[in-house]
């Protein structure tokens, strides 16, 4: 079989696997099986989720260049789109469990006076709380490369703009990690982990910048000779 | 006509009634796994909230009941919530860890030391430190420095009770607990995300306080091994990680214990841990907590709501400093 035919085949499995963690939460939860907290446990496990996508996100390329296998290329934007769609997961629960929960209800739940106290507290959590303010921020950088993730959008503003836009998510797979470090009471093995792959995917694209810059700036003679 | 004596037995060398009524459970429990593992089921099931618990589960004979300033009429929460959701960082981190794991806790026999500034220093066979106090049915409130929060129905007896028959010195101002340390029964110790052994501390008159338990049970059984079998603090004014677990030694003392938590992060937790809605913790409100089981978040109770009984132990001391 060609790659191309492969991956034609591939991309709908792959789909349907980036959607088994989403179909065991909603499993877990009509099972009673999300532990005595499960509102929790869904933050936790989107969070988790979100994180694991952009590090895969971000593994495509240096594994691409690594292996040769040109094809994974095509997987990438997936990837990422399922990152921003657990990221959106994490964030919405949020929102309700954590913020919209901890409401008092002056005129009643459907009330304006209601959507003006939820933004009041979210905004004040993303202003007072640093972990808050980091994993905001990692969220809505992920916003606008949702939005440009069609080949319509690659067309608009030009390959290299969009390239240029796209490097936001080293800005959201660092916020991240920052923010599940310090979230963490002791623990930090998690977020060790993620803090080691995050660094090494970002280091190499470090070593690869740097080394094809000096290769840019040498004059075309030293080049040939070398 | 000679009469032999019979010989003085201790009682932790009796076959513990626990272990002894536990066979049945180990042989149910055997039985499933066995029926599971032959039609595949157990895999699929997974640990679902209904099945049966893998800790046998022993009732304690005479049970009297509290006064009624000591039992709130609030709903307990489930057996189910309140022996599943646990932080218990020696078996792991995670909420479901303990109960998964602390199965390799031996909780009998049991010794816990007497020590430090105290007229009768001593080790205990548990059951003999137990057997002079009459135990009761006390229903707490429980809230973790997390901000979510259980009603709990143990069993126990005052410390107070405890203190009384030990005497400690009158240059003694501190209490100290501490853990069970080792790594065969707690495997959560191999790793260190905390200081082991964990310790804890009270001030004499917080442990002298008639709130103060020593627990030995929940819901009319013997503690499950993840709730901090055999014999733990129970502080209901306090945040949950005051309440020491699995004590085997109770240490009287004239300096301020420096307690397992504080040790790791002494700007976000400190020696008295009492539960205050004015006072954050550095990275979350304290203002609100959830009651495991609901959705919307209840306003958390200055000292969780025993403020009538305990707020006179703290005139005088700032407690935003004295967090």
């Amino acid at each position: 079989m060609s790659p191309d035919r492969m991956v034609r085949w591939a991309k709908p499995v792959v789909f349907a696997g980036a959607l088994l963690p989403l179909a065991f939460m909603i499993w877990a939860g009509l099972h009673g099986n999300l532990t005595a907290d499960p509102l929790k446990e869904v933050t936790h496990e989107t969070g988790d989720w979100t994180i694991r996508f952009i590090v895969i996100t971000l593994a495509i390329t240096p594994v691409r260049r690594l292996t040769g296998w040109n094809w994974l290329i095509r997987f990438r934007r997936m990837m990422g789109l399922f990152a921003f769609f657990y990221g959106s997961c994490h964030f919405l629960i949020y929102v309700i469990a954590d913020r919209f929960a901890g409401l008092d209800f002056p005129d009643g739940i459907v009330a304006w006076s209601t959507g003006r106290a939820l933004l009041a507290s979210i905004w004040d959590d993303i202003y007072k709380r640093p972990y808050i303010t980091v994993g905001f921020l990692g969220f809505v950088s992920m916003i606008p490369l949702a939005l440009t993730s069609t080949a319509g959008w690659i067309r608009r503003i030009g390959g290299r703009n969009w390239q240029r836009l796209h490097r936001l998510i080293y800005v959201t797979a660092v916020a991240g990690v920052v923010h599940y470090w310090w979230l963490v009471k002791a623990d930090i093995r998690d977020p060790a982990i993620y803090a080691v792959l995050v660094t090494l995917l970002l280091g190499y694209r470090a070593t690869f910048f740097v080394k094809r810059a000096r290769l840019q700036r040498q004059p075309a003679q030293a080049r040939a000779r070398a | 006509m000679l009469v032999k004596k019979s010989s003085d037995i201790p009682s932790s060398e009796i076959t513990d009634k626990k272990l002894y009524l536990g066979r049945r459970e180990f042989l149910q429990a055997a039985a499933v796994t066995a029926a599971g593992a032959a039609t595949g089921t157990l895999v699929l099931g997974g640990s679902s909230a209904e099945a049966a618990p893998s800790w046998p589960r022993v009732k304690i004979p005479n049970i009297q009941k509290a006064p009624p300033a000591f039992t709130t009429t609030e709903k307990p929460n489930t057996y189910n919530d309140i022996t599943t959701y646990n932080n218990f960082y020696e078996f792991g981190t995670e909420k479901g860890d303990p109960s998964q794991n602390a199965g390799s806790l031996k909780p009998s026999p049991w010794t816990v030391k007497i020590d430090g500034l105290v007229d009768k220093p001593a080790d205990y066979h548990l059951e003999d430190l137990i057997k002079p106090y009459a135990l009761e049915d006390r229903v707490y409130r429980h809230r973790c420095v997390e901000a979510w929060s259980l009603v709990i129905p143990w069993v126990g007896f005052p410390l107070a009770s405890l203190i009384k028959t030990v005497q400690p010195k009158t240059t003694a101002k501190f209490v100290e607990f501490t853990t069970l340390y080792n790594l065969q029964q707690m495997p959560g110790q191999r790793s260190d995300v905390l200081r082991w052994p964990y310790v804890e501390g009270l001030r004499l008159d917080e442990a002298m306080h008639p709130l103060t338990l020593l627990a030995v049970g929940v819901y009319g059984e013997y503690l499950p091994n993840q709730n901090g079998a055999p014999m733990r603090l129970v502080i209901p004014w306090k945040y949950g990680f005051k309440g020491c677990k699995s004590i085997v030694k109770i240490r009287f003392t004239d300096k301020q214990p420096l307690n397992t938590w504080q040790l790791s992060a002494p700007s976000e937790y400190g020696f008295y841990a009492n539960v205050n809605p004015s006072v954050d913790h550095p990275r979350w409100s304290q203002a609100r907590e959830r009651r495991i089981g609901e959705f919307f978040k209840r306003p958390t109770l200055m000292f969780n709501g025993y403020g009538d009984q305990v707020a006179s132990l703290y005139t005088g001391l700032d407690l935003k400093k004295n967090f």
